[in-house]
């Protein structure tokens, strides 16, 4: 089928991909040479947004970075006279490109639809052998289902790892006369798009996870948790129930069986914390997202007081392909303790940055410079943070760490839920540390003494720091309170609030130090600890700063070298920032 | 407190609509703030009359949930991501740009009640760093000069 396909997803849209979606629709009907229009979710090569497909049904020709002028000529040259617009290419079947690398070192199976389907049409879904997973586990025991997937060693990708297949065991176990199975969609760590992703691209994976876990712990209802912030991964879900229930997919008596599933959506309100379990389940009750004690643990006493099973999306995703391949062959493809793949979403300073499938067990560096390219115009390596802003930063020394769980752990860092940010020379790790500090303490439910006090205290030490005021004292004390605070909250966000401050001051002291003793920021960042000065040498008195600097603080006639008020500046960098000479920088 | 007297119609469509279902208040309270546009303070009163839940409960979820406002809101929310990307990206001077632009700072509304700033968490496009949402669009790739020029754009479409 001759098709021009769009990809519309939000990072898609983010980049322009309306506008060209618009521009595609008024050039195909006016050419009316039979390609069709349509759309699909993003590919995970977000670094090349927005992307266009071009098909006949078996050659397939994929364009990036187009934009309406791009567009223009995809169907000029392309579609009416068959001529590829190599400049804008990305992949396709007929030859090897640069990016060509992005992809094939990926093993894609959560991914497997993303970019390749209509996401709104169930049809597209059955044809790659959709729901085939589902019918297989409905037609075993709980117990034979369980029991694959516990052979398959897949644990939680949410972030704690927990085993899944022991997870379900423990909510098949209890007895009640109502079980919820509810999906974690609330991906609140910043640098995480992975589930968002799965979730505008591939909906119904996720229902067929759930229907399938559903089953073998012997929840009758179940709630998809899902961020406000994603309104069309909501959009989505809700036209993919629709379609299930449709087809009896979904809803009483699912294909004759007599087991019965119905799903409802629930919208997170915009707090962080109800990623964690427990105050997830507070959420959907209608409260206040605090977390509790456990035990009783929610496979025991869950969602008002029944066995609830909680699984996070990507980890749902991916249960039809291990039912499909078969355990083994999954666990086969992980690493020691954690089987399978991990999506990792890959940002920062990287040439190409986006969503990464790679079996378990893959090291840093091959992730970071392989796949992703390596540093963005060349620039010197600093730090990854992983994991979140409650996972930890790493240095270059560190890159052969392979990633899976355990390997993980003794470094600081975690897998978490697969975010990678990469720094380059240009970040401050202090500056870094404070920032996802202040992340956790504005999220801090409050309940706990240790994480509400303790992650302030640490936060004001940092703000010291950072502003020039620390002291060496400081970095003792943001170890110790940081050890307490992680031993004693009551949940994961207080548990792990202190791992970026931690991990920062055991792998980049000396940044501490420079700005303890020197009152120096080395990276150029901290805006007390540094000045902006303008190179007489470059500046050819343009007075495009002149007139963006909020401050006023720029002086220099048209065509003559301007300088920099000291006294007026506030170190915003706006200045900088539109310099077309490079001619300022901060010190 | 709001000292305009307004339509508790719309609201009594939504409590209908969620009658006896369990675990409503969010959805509720997000249904009347899609409405409103915040959530009033007179309205949360007779909800609470009606339903039984109490207004400290009430106000204990709409306290909590950052998505929640208890004042009236701009016509368009600013929303810009300060998550890990955009923060590495550049959020800072996007932001700063915007209070500059607009004279508000965080959680303010413009004096023309036309734009009200919101600082979020993350959403999701970390590829496309450092990131801007106005409405229901969102924009990659926004230097603090591209979100200036959005901004000006839509104060002229408002006549401003």
């Amino acid at each position: 089928m001759q098709k021009v396909i769009v990809g519309y997803g939000s990072c898609g849209i983010a980049a322009g991909a309306k506008e060209v979606h618009d521009i595609l629709d008024e050039e195909l009907k006016a050419l009316n040479n039979g390609y069709k229009l349509d759309v699909t979710s993003c590919m995970g090569m977000c670094y090349r947004e927005p992307m266009v497909e071009v098909t006949d049904g078996t050659k397939r020709f994929v364009y990036g970075d187009v934009n309406k002028k791009v567009a223009k000529q995809i169907i000029e040259d392309h579609v009416k006279s068959g001529q590829v617009v190599e400049k804008n290419l990305v992949i396709s079947t007929e030859s090897q490109t640069e990016d060509q690398k992005f992809i094939d070192a990926q093993t894609r199976l959560v991914l497997k639809n993303c970019g390749q389907i209509n996401p709104e049409r169930i049809e597209d879904y059955l044809a790659t052998g959709g729901y085939e997973s589902a019918k297989k586990a409905l037609a075993m025991t709980t117990e034979e289902l369980r029991d694959l997937v516990l052979k398959s060693n897949i644990r939680g990708r949410g972030g704690a790892g927990f085993p899944t297949g022991l997870k379900w065991n423990f909510a098949a176990a209890s007895k009640a006369d109502q079980k919820y199975f509810i999906c974690n969609a609330d991906e609140g760590d910043p640098g995480a798009f992975m589930d968002r992703s799965v979730l505008e691209g591939d909906p119904h994976a996720v229902l067929e996870g759930m229907l399938i876990g559903s089953y073998a712990i012997g929840a009758t209802e179940g709630y998809i948790y899902c961020r406000a912030e994603y309104p069309l991964a909501i959009k989505r879900l809700k036209i993919a129930i629709k379609q299930a229930e449709e087809k009896n997919l979904l809803g009483d008596n699912i294909l004759g069986t007599g087991f019965s599933l119905h799903i409802k959506i629930k919208e997170g309100a915009g707090a962080f914390v109800c990623g964690e379990e427990t105050a997830l389940m507070a959420s959907i009750e209608g409260y206040r997202g605090m977390p509790r004690m456990r035990p009783p643990f929610p496979a025991v006493s869950g969602l008002w007081a029944k066995p609830t099973n909680i699984n996070n999306v990507e980890t749902l995703a991916a249960i039809p392909r291990i039912i499909e391949m078969g355990a083994e062959k999954y666990a086969a493809m992980g690493h020691e303790k954690s089987g399978g793949t991990k999506v990792f979403a890959v940002t920062g300073k990287v040439k190409r940055s986006g969503l990464v499938e790679v079996p378990m067990g893959i090291t840093l560096k091959e992730l970071i410079f392989d796949i992703a390219g390596g540093i963005q115009d060349d620039k010197e390596f600093k730090a990854v943070q992983l994991g979140g802003p409650t996972g930890g930063c790493l240095t270059y020394d560190l890159l052969d760490t392979p990633v899976d769980y355990e390997s993980l752990m003794k470094t600081g860092a975690v897998v978490g839920s697969g975010g990678l940010v990469v720094a380059d020379t240009s970040t401050c790790m202090v500056d870094m540390a404070r920032f996802f500090l202040s992340f956790a303490q504005n999220e801090s439910c409050g309940k706990c003494t240790p994480c509400r006090i303790g992650t302030k205290r640490m936060l004001e030490i940092l703000n010291a720091i950072t502003e020039g005021r620390g002291t060496e004292e400081h970095i003792e004390e943001l170890k110790s309170i940081g050890a307490q605070v992680k031993q004693s909250s009551l949940c994961a966000l207080g548990g792990t609030a202190p791992n970026p401050v931690l991990t920062t001051i055991r792998y980049f002291e000396d940044e501490y130090l420079a700005h303890i003793k020197d009152k120096r920021c080395p990276a150029g960042v901290c805006r007390d600890l540094i000045t902006i000065y303008i190179n007489k040498d470059l500046c050819p008195g343009c007075e495009i700063c002149k007139k963006e600097c909020p401050q006023e603080a720029i002086v220099g006639e048209r065509k003559s070298p301007h300088e920099i008020d000291q006294e007026k500046c506030i170190q915003c960098k706006i200045c900088l920032g539109s310099c077309p000479f490079n001619a300022i920088y901060a010190e | 407190m709001t000292t305009e007297v307004l339509d508790f119609k719309p609201t009594q469509k939504i409590l209908d609509k969620f009658e006896g279902k369990k675990g409503s208040l969010i959805p509720i309270l997000q249904n009347i703030q899609e409405e409103y546009g915040f959530l009033p303070e007179g309205i949360l009163n007779q909800v609470s009359v009606k339903t039984g839940i109490p207004m400290s409960q009430m106000f204990g979820v709409a306290t909590f949930y950052a998505q929640f406002r208890l004042k009236p809101r701009g016509k368009y929310t600013i929303r810009v991501c300060h998550g890990t990307a955009c923060h590495v990206g550049g959020a800072a001077q996007l932001s700063e740009a915007i209070e500059h632009e607009l004279g508000i700072k965080d959680k303010e509304t413009s004096e023309d009640k036309l734009f009200t700033l919101e600082v979020v968490a993350c959403l999701g496009c970390c590829s496309l760093a450092p990131v801007m949402m106005v409405g229901e669009e969102t924009y990659g790739r926004c230097s603090p000069d591209k979100a200036t020029k959005i901004l000006r754009k839509i104060k002229k479409e408002e006549g401003q």
